[in-house]
């Protein structure tokens, strides 16, 4: 298990900021996913080697969180909100048409590990669900039709730099479309 | 449209966080006058800054209703351990999606009400749980935090005084338990998220590191800036009495506009949110039910009417658009307004395949600590699963509320409640459609699937 | 946890009834030593409090108070208002309090018990038929006693590895797990090997090592009691013998000075298992995986099971009456054990005297563990000190008696346990000396014996011990010995009674008892056998204090002075 020296310096950035040791763990745990894509047991042993704890421990972390994984993900992993709100628009529909356009089963990889799908619990943007997460990014209002669509831009390469398809982290601060057209119907004081 | 004569917001929270020209750096926050409130706080003694917090009557955010003054007040000083400050934000109750505004538009906002948190209980260290969703979120903030930090407005010796606080993110991992304080707490301390037994556990008393510590929702902690700002009597003028303050009310489901509104407490009711403000339902739906605070609330049926007496003796009769929208109106309905997800419904909906949606979602974020919680939530979703594939029996509707009167009241945390209101309320009210599906079993064509 | 002190009481209103309990107890113990039972499974007096079976839920209430003045608010009758919490709360993590009233039987009560029942039966396999907790588990127990009597269940149940090996001698079958959490917080607190974990969450929550790591600490076993059903079981128990047929003696582990109290289980002769029994001053409710073992030796094939007499086989009768031409007129040497029982080493001693006998003893030693085990790794070498068989602290060799041997001193040596060839004594010193060997298992110096007298294990004898703490504790019989033996005690007081003709000594241990307690000076001062047959007694160490004991500080233990090897 190699991790690189960045990574291995965030490591030790991070674990002198909390007064316990065994407190860092999550946060060494995902920096640790973010490059490896996953936690091996000798993963789970290395770190319960630096924290002072025993491989155990960390093994309840990572079978207990659903974000912790024991395999990895594909390249692109995609997250659809499965809980009512989203639920209540269509998110079973978008799961299903993302599953039949990626072709991969949710909560499986595809075969060439290009792609991921993982129906999820709630994602914490109900107002403009159904909501589809691409890797770190999220998408709003992706019904059936708009699943389509994505998961189209997906294959293509085109979804970064796609005009139809701003994040809500991208849209945070520039002049997207979506953006203008929620300023224009809240009433603000 | 929305119509001359629908309810205003009051955006006090939310004031920058859909203006085009404000972004979430430090140079923003402080254009419009942030941290102005962090110098007026530590020429203030901690405990003047509880008392205007336990004057304006500031109710917690995240569910529970509890005053923030008051918890404060319970906070264990005398012991000698250090004090921790978590805010928790790691909003996981669906149908909540304002903390994510706050964090992602106006981080310095939160960063500014924690610290003034902080040095009113005299924390020694500050955490805020974030949840591992919000990638972004947590970066925002980890900039914010370098950028408040850079000027001195967190970190050591806060704007040239004594007091000292750090802040740390930490992100959490996708379990919505995590959102209970307890299990917040033992998630911090980096083990299974398994909620403590209260007593003895009381955070106040025995929290992180078996020390004192206050854990407060995101927007709670935010509005102790604007409590500084306007002072405790001030706030506690906005909205009604024992219902102080704005809240950020989160609508999303089956209507035209849904999204988040930040409305002073009681300025309008349930009717008015769903038709005015949302603009509406969908076209050709009529409305069936309402969930007004979470997923874990009782649900309020459309043609209900709730009958009863307020506190204070006067009668009151409402149908479903007058429920107002405070901490005790949905109280008074026989729900709740827990973290103001208000999940609207349409006559389109199968109730019981809602049922099984919600029950999923529990039965999936059970710790599985304890035995009713554990077993009961995932029988009760493998009854309302085998009900919506086509195998639903009579007795069903009996046995789910059977299971759930047994899973509340006996539980470690209010995990059980959350997962047993749901059903208990589902079948109260609707119990003809739960009948019905044991008569036909199939899954209507039109009906949107659910589960 | 119990509170040890019994001066201070509390007043409680149990069911309608007053009583007294220790302040500071919880109510799952308050109420028990009143005769009434709180079912539980995850709690254990000895463990930390974790409160997620919910089991022991029951009605409580105090009396309330007025908010501003803190005076008591009265009843129309004038007794104190009781403010009943309107949920209920656990017993195991409430502890007692004035003027506390507690319902344990309610209807609220009632249905809180068959809620959590079925609950626990859900998801639980119907292996009762093939499953060894049977007949001690205590979801049976409380299934019968509280549950609601049938089952309404009709889903499928979750599947989960079964009859996995958790480790060299426990055998985990995970659909059984309640997830009481007892065994890890065993794993942690006690045996400090933080081996065991939970996986997965909600229902799928798994019990399991570490891949790759195994629960083999030498208090694995004590997982395996603690259970409260089958989910840890004993690998070498298992299928062996339905715990019902068991007959239960109370006994005390002879591995090591620790003394920990056990309960040999037999059926007809044959004991099929040991386990801990719980006393709060010694070893809570714990014992060495190794201790367990221990009743292996009986059927071991090096036992002796009969009389040699000059390495023939002999009647009992006639190795005695060798023994005794052996010994008359000659000039002998006793080596005694730190084995023996207290009251083997007193009539030992006083053949000592009757034949006027030196005297010699080694000890056992090996690593102390910190826990259990402790590092004199005999039962009872405090015996020997009491009933004066030894003054010193004895060494792990009998150089004085290989001394002696070199200087042509003794004639017959009567060794009792001991091999002298690994105490350091030369097989060639032992050439011109006369050997009555007693013992259980043959060794290099029963085979150079001319008298072999077979004994019994601590298993097939009644006795006593004295601990490391000084504590004295007794030992019933569990199983007979090999045919034709009879209990050292006979053996010795016959002797004693040949040699000095009188005839006055019986084995019989009230009798034994009788004369040890007439002793102005020994701890044993005015003791009798029914004082410590159930429950050990504290003896008065004072006079040795100043002797090298080797044990380090461990559980219910404080290391008397600085260990030191002798």
């Amino acid at each position: 298990m190699k991790l690189t020296k960045e990574t291995l310096q965030k490591i030790d950035d991070v674990i002198p900021r909390y007064p316990d040791k065994r407190s860092a763990v999550l946060m060494v745990i995902h920096l640790i996913q973010d490059e490896l894509g996953s936690i091996s047991d000798e993963t789970c042993e290395w770190i319960a080697e630096k924290l002072d704890l025993q491989p155990i421990n960390v093994k309840e972390l990572i079978t207990f969180y659903p974000m912790l994984r024991e395999t990895p993900w594909g390249k692109t992993h995609i997250r659809v909100c499965r809980t009512l709100p989203c639920a209540l628009r269509g998110s079973y529909a978008t799961c299903q048409k993302l599953e039949k356009k990626l072709g991969v089963k949710e909560g499986h990889v595809r075969e060439d590990g290009e792609y991921s799908i993982e129906f999820m619990e709630c994602l914490a943007d109900c107002g403009e669900g159904p909501v589809v997460m691409v890797g770190e990014e999220t998408f709003e209002n992706i019904d059936e039709k708009q699943a389509e669509k994505l998961a189209d831009q997906m294959l293509k390469g085109k979804l970064e730099k796609s005009a139809d398809f701003v994040s809500y982290e991208k849209g945070l601060l520039s002049d997207s479309p979506s953006k203008a057209k929620k300023s224009s119907s809240k009433t603000k004081k | 449209m929305t119509a001359k004569n629908s309810p205003k917001e009051r955006r006090i929270i939310l004031k920058h966080a859909d203006d085009p020209n404000y972004s979430n750096r430090l140079g923003c926050y402080l254009r419009e006058g942030g941290y102005e409130m962090l110098k007026k706080a530590l020429k203030m003694k901690p405990e003047e800054i509880g008392a205007e917090v336990l004057k304006s009557g500031v109710r917690g955010r995240g569910g529970a209703g509890f005053p923030a003054g008051m918890k404060w007040k319970f906070l264990d000083r005398k012991s000698g351990k250090p004090i921790y400050l978590i805010c928790n934000a790691d909003e996981s109750e669906p149908g909540t999606f304002k903390d994510r505004q706050i964090m992602y538009k106006d981080p310095h906002q939160l960063i500014e009400g924690m610290m003034i948190a902080a040095y009113a209980i005299q924390a020694k260290l500050a955490f805020i749980y974030i949840r591992a969703e919000f990638f972004e979120g947590a970066r925002i903030l980890e900039r914010a935090i370098a950028e408040a930090k850079e000027k001195g407005f967190c970190g050591e010796k806060i704007l040239g005084s004594d007091y000292s606080c750090d802040l740390v993110v930490h992100r959490g991992a996708g379990a919505y338990i995590c959102g209970e304080e307890t299990g917040l707490i033992e998630s911090l301390e980096g083990k299974r998220p398994n909620p403590r037994i209260k007593p003895p556990f009381f955070p106040a008393v025995l929290g992180l590191y078996q020390c004192p510590t206050i854990v407060n929702n995101v927007e709670t902690l935010c509005n102790v800036k604007h409590i500084i700002e306007m002072g405790g009597d001030e706030f506690a003028k906005i909205g009604k009495p024992n219902n102080t303050g704005t809240r950020i009310w989160c609508v999303s489901g089956q209507v035209k506009k849904p999204g988040y509104y930040e409305f002073e407490c009681g300025a309008l009711t349930l009717g008015e949110m769903i038709f005015d403000v949302c603009g509406g339902l969908l076209p050709g739906r009529s409305l069936k039910a309402v969930i007004p605070g979470g997923s874990s609330a009782k649900i309020l049926r459309a043609d209900e009417r709730f009958v009863g007496k307020h506190k204070d003796g006067t009668d009151f009769d409402w149908g479903i658009e007058d429920v107002p929208l405070d901490f005790d109106g949905p109280m008074a309905a026989g729900s709740m307004s827990g973290s103001g997800g208000i999940i609207v419904m349409d006559d389109t909906v199968d109730i019981v395949e809602a049922m099984a949606n919600i029950n999923a979602f529990y039965a999936h974020e059970s710790c599985g600590q304890c035995t009713p919680c554990r077993e009961g939530c995932l029988w009760m979703k493998k009854i309302t699963t085998r009900m919506c594939d086509g195998d639903a029996r009579e007795e069903d509707p009996d046995m789910l509320l059977s299971i759930a009167n047994q899973i509340e009241g006996r539980t470690i945390c209010a995990f059980g409640e959350a997962a047993a209101w749901p059903t208990q309320s589902f079948i109260a009210k609707f119990r003809d459609e739960f009948v019905q599906k044991a008569k036909h079993s199939k899954r209507s064509k039109n009906s949107l699937q659910l589960i | 946890m119990i509170s040890k002190g019994k001066t201070d009481q509390v007043t409680i209103n149990l069911d309608g009834k007053e009583v007294e309990v220790p302040a500071g107890m919880n109510l799952v113990d308050a109420v028990a030593l009143h005769g009434k039972e709180i079912p539980h499974y995850c709690y254990h007096p000895q463990l930390s409090v974790a409160g997620n079976c919910r089991m022991c839920l029951i009605e409580m209430g105090t009396p309330m108070r007025d908010r501003g003045t803190g005076e008591s608010i009265l009843d129309e009758d004038g007794s104190p208002k009781i403010g009943w919490v309107p949920k209920p709360v656990i017993g195991c993590a409430t502890n007692v309090s004035p003027g506390m009233h507690v319902k344990t039987e309610s209807e609220m009560v009632t249905g809180c018990r068959e809620g959590i029942m079925e609950f626990l039966l859900v998801n639980h396999p119907l292996d009762c038929p093939i499953c060894d907790q049977a007949g001690e588990c205590r979801l049976q127990e409380f299934a019968t006693d509280y549950g609601r009597g049938y089952s309404r269940y009709k889903e499928r149940k979750n599947v989960k590895p079964k009859r996995t090996r958790l480790g060299p001698r426990v055998t985990l079958d995970d659909e059984r797990c309640i997830l009481c959490s007892r065994c890890i917080r065993f794993s942690q607190e006690v045996a400090k090997d933080d081996v065991l974990g939970f996986v997965d969450r909600g229902s799928f929550s798994t019990l399991t090592c570490f891949p790759g790591k195994e629960l083999a600490n030498n208090y694995s076993l004590n997982t395996v009691d603690i259970c409260p059903v089958g989910a840890l079981t004993s690998t070498d128990f298992r299928f062996k013998m339905r715990v019902w047929f068991l007959k239960e003696t109370l006994s005390i582990c002879p591995e090591s000075s620790a003394g920990c109290n056990t309960l040999v289980s037999s059926r007809e002769g044959q004991i099929h298992r040991i386990t801990p029994r719980r006393n709060d001053a010694v070893n809570d409710s714990w014992m060495t995986d190794s201790g367990r073992a221990l009743y292996k030796l009986i059927e071991s094939d090096d036992r002796l099971k009969f009389p040699l007499v000059d390495q023939e086989k002999s009647s009992l009768e006639d190795a005695l009456n060798a023994s005794l031409s052996l010994l008359r007129g000659k000039s002998v040497g006793i080596v005694g054990s730190c084995k023996s029982t207290v009251e083997e080493q007193y009539l030992l001693n006083r053949l000592a005297k009757e034949a006027k006998a030196k005297k010699y003893l080694r000890g056992h030693f090996g690593e102390d563990d910190g826990i259990l085990l402790s590092a004199d790794r005999t039962p009872n070498l405090r015996g020997a000190l009491i009933t004066g068989f030894a003054s010193s602290y004895p060494t792990e060799h009998l150089s004085s008696l290989a001394q002696a041997l070199k200087k042509n001193q003794l004639e017959t040596l009567i060794v009792v346990g001991e091999d002298l060839i690994e105490s350091k004594v030369d097989a060639e010193l032992l050439s011109g000396v006369q050997i009555i060997y007693l013992g259980t298992h043959e060794n290099v110096t029963s085979t150079l014996a001319q008298v072999v007298i077979p004994t019994l294990t601590s298993f097939e004898k009644s006795g006593s011990f004295v601990n490391r703490g000084f504590f004295l504790q007794g030992f019933q019989q569990a199983v007979p010995g090999p045919a034709g033996l009879l209990p050292e005690v006979s053996v010795f007081s016959r002797l004693i009674n040949d040699l000095n003709g009188e005839g006055e000594l019986s084995s019989d241990l009230n009798s034994i008892w009788k004369m040890m307690a007439r002793s102005s000076t020994s701890p044993l001062k005015g003791l009798s056998v029914s004082d410590f047959k159930k429950d050990g007694i504290q003896l008065d160490g004072s006079k040795w204090a100043d002797l090298p004991f080797v044990e380090q500080k461990a559980l219910h233990y404080e290391a008397v002075a600085e260990p030191k090897r002798g």
